[in-house]
């Protein structure tokens, strides 16, 4: 019953190449991330420049923001639910939307309302008007934080994912609550280290280049 | 022909909390020709870079109105290109990119590049065009910034401290290069500054501005030819002229600030109360 290395390896193999039980669970929650991180981004982006540069919004919504990011996202899972109508897949993603937005938009917001004066300024005598500011010199000047928004946006949402997953159907994480129910460690363990795999990638093979490459070219690696 | 008038301008800052004011200055009248090299001279708090703000259209004037040319100063503008006391350059752009930044409202962007890289040419930065600015030392990245605002033509440059944060021996290197873009591109320039022999050296006309109240004190005209040598006898006894009225203007700022302690004549802030501390343990 306790599970062993060598039974997690073996449960991995089994699980991917013969009855390819992990495979179909790993892509279904493969998918649900990308399309939930994804929408995440984009509405967290849009949100946190729609924030940083309105007062208005700032003084309404910005409460607001900060009020829903403390909320758990898992927690709106049984709303979720019934505004799908049950629908597994469009409810779990919503989950992941509202785990990622938040953290997105405080960041992009931060990234936009930091923006040093000058560069507006200095954008303002070549006869640059408001709005192409905010694309041309307000966005840019936010990539480094929107990137930072990016990173936990991903970190909340990949736990919404295996959160609402293990309560919901289909699924890494509704294959680990199965394998639970047989008893089969083993198999729970395999699933776990398949997630920590995917986190090992994301960090290492996506954001750390990124970053890299953003630190050096926005001139903030050697602080 | 006057190229920039200053018509009985006056900046009011309000605090809306405290509902008091402060009058920068008010009724500031005046007129720079077109060519000249203009500087204005002052203590800190003077006005000086807020006036050139609102010639940039940067600021808004409480009264009066600016004029260049026959346009009314409503908005900043491609006509008057500005050089501040940091370079303000995009850190995400390269130095190229950052100088045809300033062309791409006017030209497509292969047609900003070459023009930029004519203007990158005449600061001496053909070599650095591929670098991003963090890569480069304060006196290259203002250079950058001065191509940047001489490639978009502007009639007038205003340059605001543009040397105030670099080096001394940076300084007169880029002295030297300021003074031969003037000649070659003929254009009008307002230079604010705080340094006497900086404004001396450079200019043709030099107006020296005080404070409480703030305004225009006196005007110079410096005749002596070019290039200015520092030691000349008619260079020292300007630098000794305008030295002695702006002094009294730094000591009244200075006094302001640090209270009636203040008194240049010893080293006041050597002499604190705070130097008797333990006197009668």
């Amino acid at each position: 019953m306790f599970p062993s290395p060598l039974g997690a390896i073996e449960q991995l193999y089994i699980g991917f190449f013969q009855t390819g039980i992990l495979l179909t669970a790993l892509s279904e929650s493969i998918y649900r991330i990308a399309l939930g991180y994804g929408l995440a981004i984009l509405f967290g982006g849009s949100l946190g420049i729609l924030i940083g540069v309105s007062k208005i919004a700032d003084e309404t919504l910005g409460t607001l923001v900060v009020a829903l990011q403390s909320i758990p996202s898992i927690v709106w899972l049984p709303i979720s639910l019934i505004i799908f109508a049950g629908a597994q897949t469009p409810a779990i993603i919503f989950i992941i939307v509202l785990g990622g937005t938040w953290a997105m938009t405080l960041n992009m917001r931060m990234g936009i309302k930091n923006v040093q004066p000058i560069l507006i300024r200095a954008a303002r005598t070549m006869g640059y008007n408001q709005k192409e500011i905010i694309w041309k010199v307000m966005i840019p000047a936010a990539i480094p934080s929107a990137l930072t928004g990016a990173r936990l946006a991903w970190a909340f949402g990949w736990r919404a994912l295996i959160a609402a997953e293990l309560i919901g159907r289909g699924g890494l994480g509704r294959t680990l609550m199965d394998a639970r129910d047989f008893f089969n460690m083993d198999m729970v363990i395999a699933i776990m280290i398949i997630i920590s795999v995917i986190g090992l990638i994301v960090e290492y093979l996506i954001f750390s280049r990124i970053e890299k490459r953003v630190l050096s070219r926005w001139g903030l690696s050697k602080l | 022909m006057e190229q920039v008038r200053i018509e009985h301008v006056e900046k009011t800052f309000h605090n809306k909390e405290k509902e008091k004011s402060f009058t920068v200055f008010d009724d500031i009248n005046l007129e720079i020709r077109s060519g000249e090299f203009l500087s204005l001279l002052g203590p800190s708090g003077c006005g000086k870079s807020t006036l050139l703000n609102i010639v940039a259209g940067l600021d808004e004037a409480t009264n009066g109105e600016v004029f260049v040319g026959d346009k009314k100063v409503l908005q900043p503008g491609s006509d008057r290109g500005v050089v501040f006391q940091e370079a303000a350059l995009m850190p995400w752009l390269t130095v190229l990119e950052n100088v045809s930044f300033a062309l791409r409202k006017k030209m497509k962007k292969e047609e900003a590049k070459e023009h930029a890289k004519k203007y990158l040419k005449l600061v001496h930065l053909s070599k650095f065009i591929g670098s991003y600015p963090h890569e480069l030392s304060g006196g290259m990245k203002q250079r950058v910034a001065i191509a940047r605002a001489l490639a978009m033509d502007p009639k007038i440059l205003l340059m605001d401290e543009p040397f105030g944060a670099l080096d001394e021996q940076t300084r007169t290197m880029l002295h030297r290069e300021v003074q031969y873009i003037w000649e070659e591109t003929k254009k009008t320039i307002l230079f604010v500054t705080h340094n006497i022999r900086e404004a001396i050296l450079l200019s043709d006309r030099i107006v020296l501005m005080g404070t409480r109240p703030g305004g225009i004190r006196k005007v110079y005209d410096v005749n002596l030819p070019r290039p200015r040598s520092i030691t000349s006898p008619e260079f020292v006894q300007l630098e000794e002229d305008i030295m002695s009225i702006l002094g009294g203007e730094i000591e009244k700022v200075m006094r302001e600030e640090m209270g009636d302690d203040f008194n240049t004549k010893k080293a006041s802030l050597l002499y604190g109360t705070d130097r008797n501390l333990g006197d009668h343990i």
